[in-house]
């Protein structure tokens, strides 16, 4: 940065930077901010004339174990479906940017992200469809099957795994698949003319070189299921009360705007620390 | 609309010197009986005053524009719920029945309740009434049960739905431990009855249109369920029958007001005549209305009819519990309990 000293250059920055942090005051910091007020209060003020300021809202976490007991619950719910999501999202990114070339390629890669064009809840609603009881998915194994099965899937935690992994898969096949392909092929090229075998050339060189894309995906899936609450609400049934579905009740059925903001700030800080304590394997990853 | 009640309500407009030809204004829910055009129409022909609507999406906003807006309403629909509060505030103004020539038929129990007569003085005409119970799939059973119970009988369980709303579930819970919906006393057995219920469950269920899905899908042999609601999936063709158990259901009434502000109350008043006339209700529930809360006007319908079958039979009625206000400290309370066992499933 030794080489923006001109006043003319300095200029130039800030007016190019300029719009990026107007959006990022208006959009984030503002709303955010109000947040954050809210969470402090006693009462909202345009319905309470004698609110006041208080930490009782973050106290109520303390005292009530529900919310620990739905926050652990959310938590878990958040590692398990990011650790299918790289299962599963890993692999196929693999396959995209090594194995197929071409228009197939296209091809696949529209169908990974055909998803995201349509709405959360339509994805949602259509799995509910798929997993209910003599639904598609039922009828289509016992079609295929000679002996009756009954799955049972809809509302249960497993329903709710599966839409949210559906939900977030593309994100970890876009970020693994953008540095997998940056990986040069002749590297490859060299290590298997050196006899690497395909699970050496995997573990020494592919994962090691795509490591810091696929953490880039896993954070993504990560973040927004902790604090998910349509998909569980929908696909969960009476299993489906989770940290986000909490959040939501103080905001629309109690209208306790002040709980509610202090509980979303409150997993915001858990959300931070537990990257802050992956940091070193994220530092590690982009060196 | 040729009727001797309108007859008479046109000769008495007739008679009444200057007051011939007003513009009421009606603030109501969209939708809401008041707005069907021939009735309007009806009325207009007979009185001579013109009705002009306005609409509310929640109470809250109900209440907000009569307080900002004086004197720009005339007929205003409000929850008995609020009532106590909007008189209190002195937004309502005191009526007297005896301007109203239908109101012989509204049973004591509507005319005489608490929450429309703050301060000793009726301040609302009972108009609609419904009840929140529970709904069976007539395939799924021989015999229509009639106690509460069923929602915990362990031959339907994983069939079993209620309407995911505390202040719905703690109340249900106290009718199935026979308390006072309004007060309840004891909230641990509410607690172990409700802890009991979750395994029960398939699901829970939020709107309408949800429920009905649920039930044509045969999801749900029982569950929670409101009166009018229940009206309608049956006309939609779903295999329900809705029940008033032994212990009790939890009712809600709607009233007719005339604010304080009204300029124009003995039209207001000769409207809501109408609005509880049975000759009306006979032609609203031909459309889809809920229980009407004049005895007579349930009494007009065809015997079939499910607000004349169920809710008007006056046993029936006899074993609702009207919901009462509830103030906030008790809903965070009822949330609380709620969610904890919700938490744990």
């Amino acid at each position: 940065m030794a080489d923006l000293e001109t006043p003319a250059e300095r200029r130039r920055l800030f007016t190019l930077l300029s719009p990026a942090y107007l959006w990022l005051t208006v959009a984030v910091f503002l709303p955010l901010s109000a947040m954050l007020f809210f969470s402090f209060l006693t009462d909202m003020p345009q319905d309470a004339p004698d609110w006041g300021v208080t930490l009782g809202n973050y106290a109520e976490f303390l005292t009530n174990p529900t919310y620990a007991t739905l926050l652990r619950k959310s938590l878990t719910l958040a590692f398990t479906v990011t650790g299918f999501c790289i299962l599963i999202g890993y692999p196929c990114a693999l396959v995209l940017a090594k194995s197929i070339k071409g228009r197939s390629r296209e091809a696949l890669f529209l169908m990974v992200i055909l998803p995201f064009w349509s709405n959360s809840l339509v994805r949602i609603f259509s799995w509910a469809i798929v997993l209910r009881g003599n639904g598609v998915l039922e009828r289509a194994v016992n079609w295929l099957l000679p002996f009756d099965v009954r799955l049972n899937l809809m509302f249960t935690t497993d329903a709710v795994v599966i839409g949210l992994v559906h939900s977030y898969l593309p994100y970890v096949i876009l970020t693994s698949y953008l540095a997998l392909q940056a990986v040069d092929d002749d590297l490859i090229d060299a290590a298997r003319s050196m006899g690497a075998s395909k699970l050496t050339i995997l573990r020494r060189i592919l994962l090691p070189l795509s490591l810091p894309g696929l953490l880039a995906g896993a954070v993504l899936v990560f973040v927004p299921v902790v604090g998910s609450f349509m998909e569980p609400r929908i696909l969960g049934g009476r299993m489906g009360t989770y940290y986000g579905t909490v959040i939501e009740d103080q905001f629309v059925a109690v209208y306790n705007w002040p709980l509610g903001a202090a509980l979303s700030f409150i997993l915001l800080a858990v959300v931070i620390a537990i990257l802050a304590a992956a940091s070193p394997v994220l530092k590690r990853a982009q060196t | 609309m040729k009727s001797a009640f309108l007859l008479s309500l046109s000769a008495a407009a007739l008679a009444a010197s200057g007051a011939l030809a007003d513009e009421i204004r009606v603030l109501n829910w969209q939708g809401y009986g008041t707005d069907i055009d021939w009735a309007v129409k009806a009325f207009e022909e007979a009185t001579g005053h013109t009705v002009v609507h306005e609409y509310f999406n929640s109470e809250q906003e109900m209440l907000t524009k009569m307080r900002t807006n004086p004197g720009a309403y005339d007929v205003v629909l409000v929850n008995a719920i609020y009532n106590p509060q909007a008189t209190a505030e002195g937004l309502l103004s005191p009526i007297d029945p005896a301007g109203l020539e239908n109101f012989v038929g509204i049973p004591a129990e509507f005319a005489g309740s608490a929450m429309l007569n703050e301060g000793g003085a009726l301040h609302g005409v009972p108009w609609t009434w419904g009840v929140t119970s529970f709904a069976v799939n007539t395939q799924a059973f021989d015999t229509v049960p009639d106690t509460l119970e069923v929602l915990w009988d362990p031959a339907h369980e994983g069939r079993v739905s209620v309407r995911d709303d505390a202040v719905e579930a703690m109340q249900i819970g106290a009718l199935a431990t026979g308390q006072d919906i309004n007060d309840i006393r004891d909230l641990e057995a509410v607690r172990a009855k409700l802890e009991a219920l979750l395994p029960q469950l398939r699901t829970f269920w939020g709107s309408e249109n949800d429920w009905n899905q649920f039930m044509a899908a045969g999801e749900f042999d029982v569950s929670t369920y409101w009166s009018g609601s229940a009206a309608r999936s049956a006309a939609m063709g779903l295999p329900v029958e809705f029940v008033v158990p032994k212990e009790g259901a939890i009712g809600w009434l709607d009233s007719l007001a005339v604010p304080a502000s009204s300029e124009h109350k003995e039209a207001a008043l000769q409207f809501i005549d109408w609005m509880i006339d049975p000759e009306f209700y006979v032609g609203w529930d031909a459309e889809g209305a809920p229980a009407s809360a004049n005895g007579e006007a349930a009494a007009a319908l065809d015997e079939s009819a499910f607000n004349r079958r169920v809710l008007g039979d006056p046993e029936v009625a006899a074993r609702v519990q009207f919901q009462a206000p509830i103030d906030d400290g008790t809903r965070r309370e009822y949330l609380e309990i709620w969610q904890a066992l919700k938490a744990v499933q």
